[in-house]
C-alpha cells in the first residue's frame, strides 16, 4: 500500500526561483510606498475641489448647449474640416512613403529615408507638433491640420509597408514573370492586395484623427478642444458638459460607421 | 440507479432534440449511447446534469430528482455526477494538479479553492487519482504540455475526484488514435468495475461500443430506438439507428484493428453484465 | 478567325461611373473643408513659417544639458505618474470588464450597457481633456494626472479585456461548471487562467502607452515633464524644451523597448 502526499503546493510559474520571487515582490511593495509616499497631495484644494466636482458632474448632467452654441459650432466645423483634410493629405503622402518603406519593393536607400520619416513621426507626439506647428504657422485650424496629417502618416505608412511585406510573394512573383516593370508590379500585383487594407486603416484613422482634433486645439491649434479649454478655464461647466457629450456622441458615430463601412468594403 | 422519465428537449430554434426518452442504468452498468450526429446524444448527457436545460421529464439519481432544482441544490448534486469530455476540456493554462483537485470545487468554499488550499484528504485523493490513470509524475506539469491520451486521463481524474455516483462520459475518444482511444476505453471500463460506478458514454465509434460496452442504446431523431446487449446489436438494428449505409463503411475500417484487440475481449467477457 | 470581343474592361461601366462619381466627392468635399477650414487662416503667418522654423531651430540648438539635473525629478513623477495610473486604470477596468463581457456579465440587461458606456465614454476623451478637467477640480498636481491616466485606462484595458473574455473557450467553462463549482470559482478556475496572459500583454502594452501620455500631461498642470515643458515654452528657453523633448523621447523608446520585451515573453 504506497501512502500519497497529503500536501500540494502551486509550482511557481515565471520566476523559479523563491529568492527572485521574494525580492520582486519586495522591490514592488517598496516602489509603491515610495512612489505614492512621494505624491504631494494638497487635501484643502481637493476637499475644496469637491464642490467643483459636484458642478461638473451636474453640469455633465444638465449639459448647456445653447448658450455657447456659436462657439461650440464652430469649433466643431474645424474639427470635422481638419479631421477630413487631414487625413486625405496624409494617406495621400503616407502612400508613396508605405510602398517607399516595404523592404520588398524598394531599394534599400529609399527604404532607410522612408523608414526614418515614419520613425520621426511616429516617436514625436502630436501635442508636441502641435506646439511647434502654432508656433510657426500660427493660431488656428491650419497648424492642426498640418499636425494631424504629420501623425497621419507615420501611422498609415508603417502598417501599409508591413502589408505589402506580408503579401503573397508567389502572386508578385508571378507578375515579375510577365516581364511586369516596377510600376506594372505595384498595380497589378501589390495593389489588389493591399488596397481593401489601406482603405480600412484610412477609415480607421479618420476616426483617430477625430478624437486627436480635439485634443490639440488647448495647445492652440483650434477645433472643438480649444473651445473644451476656454469653456472649462470660464468654469463654465454646463458647457464643457455640452462639449464632451458631443464628443463622445460623435467618436461613437464615427466609431460604428467606420467599422461598419469597413465591414461593408471587405 | 439513475432513472430517465420522458425526458423531452426542444431548443429555443424549435428544434426537438429529445422526445420522451425514458430509461434506467442500474449500479455498475457501463451503457454506450450511440446514433448518428444530431441525434440528440451530447444533449441528453447534458440534460442529465443539466447543462442543458430539460423542457419536461423527470431524471432522478438515487431516487432524488434533479429538476427543478434551485441553484445551491444543483450544485450539490452535479458533484454526484463526473463527467469527461470530448476534447478533454482541462483548463490547459493550469496544472494538471489543479484541474483535478478542480473536481473538488463543489465540495470546497470559494476563498479555500482561490488560496489552492484545498483538504488533505483531498490532496492525497488526487494523488492517488494521479497514480491510477499512470500521470504521477506530471502533476506538476501544465495541462498544454500533455499528449492528447495523457489529457484525457486527466479528464477522468478531475471526473473521479468528485467521488460520483455517476459517469457522464462524452465522446472521449473523438480526438485520440484507435490505438490510444481503446487505452482510454479500457481506463474507463476497468476504473467504472472496480468501483461499481455506472457510466453513460457516448460513443459514435460503434465498434468501440461493441467491444467495450455491456449494453448499448441507440438514439435517432431523439428518440429510443434500440436498448439491448452489444450482441443483439444486429446489422439490421444499426441500419434502424443510423440509416441504410454509413456504419457499414466505419465497420469496416476497424476490421484491421481486431487481432490486437483479442485480449481486451478476453477481459471484457468476464465483466458481468 | 473567331469573333471574341477585342476590348475588355476590368470593371462594368455602371460600376466604374459610380466608383469615378464617389471620388468626384470625395474631391468636392476635400476642397469645399479645405476653405471652410481655412477660413480664418492668416495666410501671412504660413508663408512666414520657414523662416520662424528657421529662427527656432537656430534658437533651440544646442540642448542645454545642465538642465538636466532639474529633470530628473518630473522625470520621476511622470513615470509615477503612469505607473499608478495603470494601476488605477487596471483596479476600476477589471470588473468594468466582467461586467461587460456577454458570458461573466451577472445582469446582462442593466449591467453590460453601462459597463459599455463607461468603456466608450472612457476610450474618447483623451487623457489631457481628462486632465484638463481634473487640474480644474483638483488643482494641479500628479493626482490629477494619476487619475487621468486611470480613467483613460479604464476603456482600454476595458474593452480589449472584455473581448478577451468573450472568446475564452467554452467548454473549460462547462467542464467546471460540471463539476458543481459555484460561479465565483468558474471564475477563478475557467475563465481566469483563460485570459490571465491576454490581461498582462494588456497591460504592459497600456503602461507603455501611458509613459508617453504622462509626459505630456503637465502641459495643463498635472506635473512631470510635461510641466517643465510649459514653462519652458513660456519663458521661451528653446535650449531647455530640446533638453526635455531629448528626455522625452528617451524614455518613450526605452518603455516601448520594455514592452516589447515583457509582451514577449508573456506571449
Amino acid at each position: 500500500m504506497t501512502t500519497y502526499p497529503t500536501t500540494w503546493r502551486r509550482p511557481p510559474q515565471i520566476f523559479t526561483h523563491r529568492g527572485w520571487r521574494i525580492a520582486l515582490q519586495l522591490g514592488a511593495l517598496a516602489y509603491l510606498v515610495f512612489a505614492i509616499g512621494t505624491l504631494e497631495v494638497n487635501w484643502t484644494r481637493i476637499t475644496e475641489g469637491g464642490e467643483r466636482g459636484m458642478r461638473f458632474i451636474m453640469g455633465f448632467l444638465s449639459p448647456d448647449f445653447s448658450s455657447r452654441w456659436r462657439d461650440i459650432s464652430q469649433g466643431l466645423i474645424e474639427s470635422l474640416t481638419m479631421t477630413l483634410t487631414s487625413t486625405v493629405v496624409g494617406v495621400a503622402i503616407s502612400i508613396p512613403i508605405g510602398i517607399g518603406a516595404a523592404r520588398n519593393v524598394a531599394p534599400r536607400w529609399i527604404y532607410a529615408i522612408c523608414r526614418s520619416i515614419i520613425a520621426i513621426s511616429r516617436a514625436l507626439q502630436e501635442i508636441i507638433v502641435a506646439i511647434f506647428f502654432v508656433a510657426m504657422f500660427g493660431f488656428g485650424p491650419f497648424a492642426g491640420f498640418l499636425t494631424l496629417s504629420f501623425a497621419t502618416i507615420g501611422f498609415i505608412s508603417k502598417l501599409l509597408a508591413e502589408d505589402i511585406e506580408d503579401i503573397d510573394e508567389a502572386q508578385a512573383e508571378a507578375i515579375r514573370a510577365t516581364g511586369a516593370s516596377w510600376g506594372q508590379l505595384i498595380n497589378y500585383a501589390i495593389q489588389p492586395q493591399v488596397m481593401p487594407r489601406l482603405i480600412g486603416l484610412s477609415l480607421y484613422r479618420l476616426d483617430i484623427n477625430f478624437r486627436e482634433s480635439a485634443v490639440i486645439g488647448i495647445v492652440g491649434a483650434g477645433g472643438i478642444g480649444a473651445t473644451l479649454n476656454t469653456a472649462i478655464d470660464r468654469y463654465e461647466y454646463d458647457s464643457a458638459g455640452a462639449i464632451l457629450l458631443m464628443i463622445i456622441a460623435l467618436v461613437m458615430v464615427a466609431e460604428y460607421s467606420s467599422s461598419y463601412l469597413r465591414k461593408f468594403l471587405q | 440507479m439513475l432513472e430517465l422519465q420522458g425526458l423531452t428537449k426542444t431548443y429555443k430554434t424549435g428544434d426537438t432534440a429529445l422526445s420522451d426518452v425514458s430509461f434506467s442504468v442500474p449500479k455498475g452498468q457501463i451503457v454506450g449511447l450511440i446514433g448518428p450526429s444530431g441525434a440528440g446524444k451530447s444533449t441528453l448527457i447534458r440534460c442529465i446534469n443539466r447543462l442543458v436545460e430539460p423542457t419536461s421529464g423527470r431524471i432522478a439519481l438515487g431516487g432524488r430528482d434533479l429538476t427543478g432544482l434551485g441553484v445551491r441544490d444543483l450544485r450539490a448534486q452535479r458533484r454526484r455526477i463526473g463527467m469527461i469530455f470530448q476534447e478533454y476540456a482541462l483548463v490547459e493554462r493550469l496544472s494538471v494538479m489543479e484541474n483535478v483537485l478542480s473536481g473538488r470545487l463543489g465540495y470546497v468554499g470559494f476563498w479555500a479553492s482561490f488560496t489552492r488550499r484545498f483538504p488533505p484528504a483531498d490532496i492525497q485523493r488526487a494523488y492517488r487519482l494521479l497514480d491510477r490513470v499512470g500521470l504521477m509524475t506530471h502533476a506538476d506539469k501544465r495541462a498544454d504540455a500533455l499528449s492528447g491520451g495523457q489529457r484525457q486521463r486527466v479528464g477522468i481524474a478531475r471526473a473521479l475526484a468528485q467521488e460520483p455516483e455517476l459517469l457522464l462520459v462524452d465522446e472521449p475518444t473523438a480526438s485520440l488514435d484507435p490505438k490510444t482511444s481503446r487505452q482510454i476505453m479500457r481506463l474507463l471500463v476497468e476504473i467504472c468495475t472496480e468501483s461499481g460506478l455506472p457510466a453513460i458514454v457516448n460513443i459514435h465509434d460503434v465498434p468501440l461500443a461493441q467491444q467495450f460496452m455491456q449494453r448499448i442504446i441507440g438514439l435517432r431523431a431523439g428518440q429510443v430506438v434500440f436498448d439491448g446487449t452489444p450482441d443483439q446489436l444486429t446489422e439490421s438494428a444499426l441500419t434502424e439507428i443510423y440509416g441504410s449505409e454509413d456504419w457499414t463503411a466505419m465497420r469496416k475500417g476497424h476490421e484491421d484493428d481486431k487481432d490486437a484487440e483479442a485480449d481486451a475481449l478476453r477481459r471484457l467477457s468476464v465483466i458481468p453484465a | 478567325m473567331s469573333d471574341f470581343p477585342a476590348s475588355w474592361q476590368f470593371r462594368s461601366p455602371k460600376v466604374r461611373l459610380a466608383l469615378w462619381f464617389g471620388w468626384l466627392c470625395l474631391v468636392a468635399l476635400f476642397v469645399w473643408c479645405w476653405q471652410v477650414m481655412n477660413e480664418n487662416t492668416i495666410w501671412m503667418f504660413v508663408q512666414d513659417a520657414p523662416k520662424q522654423a528657421a529662427d527656432i531651430g537656430g534658437r533651440m540648438w544646442p540642448p542645454r544639458w545642465s538642465y538636466l539635473g532639474e529633470l530628473m525629478v518630473p522625470l520621476w513623477d511622470t513615470l509615477n505618474m503612469a505607473t499608478l495610473g495603470t494601476l488605477l486604470g487596471v483596479i476600476l477596468a477589471v470588473p468594468v470588464a466582467f461586467m461587460a463581457a456577454r458570458n461573466t456579465s451577472p445582469f446582462p440587461l442593466i449591467l453590460r450597457p453601462i459597463a459599455l458606456f463607461i468603456i466608450v465614454a472612457s476610450r474618447s476623451i483623451n487623457s489631457l481633456i481628462w486632465a484638463l478637467l481634473l487640474v480644474a477640480i483638483l488643482g494641479p498636481g500628479l493626482l490629477a494626472g494619476i487619475i487621468a491616466i486611470g480613467l483613460r485606462s479604464i476603456g482600454f484595458i476595458g474593452k480589449l479585456l472584455y473581448e478577451g473574455i468573450e472568446e475564452t473557450d467554452i467548454r473549460q467553462v462547462e467542464a467546471i461548471t460540471a463539476t458543481g463549482a459555484s460561479q465565483a470559482q468558474v471564475l477563478n478556475y475557467a475563465i481566469v487562467p483563460q485570459i490571465l496572459p491576454a490581461f498582462w500583454g494588456i497591460t504592459v502594452f497600456r503602461w507603455d502607452i501611458n509613459i508617453r501620455e504622462s509626459a505630456i500631461l503637465g502641459l495643463v498642470g498635472a506635473g512631470g515633464l510635461g510641466l517643465k515643458l510649459q514653462n519652458s515654452l513660456n519663458t521661451l528657453a528653446w535650449p531647455q524644451v530640446t533638453l526635455i523633448l531629448l528626455v522625452i523621447l528617451a524614455t518613450v523608446v526605452l518603455s516601448e523597448w520594455v514592452s516589447a520585451k515583457v509582451r514577449s515573453a508573456i506571449i
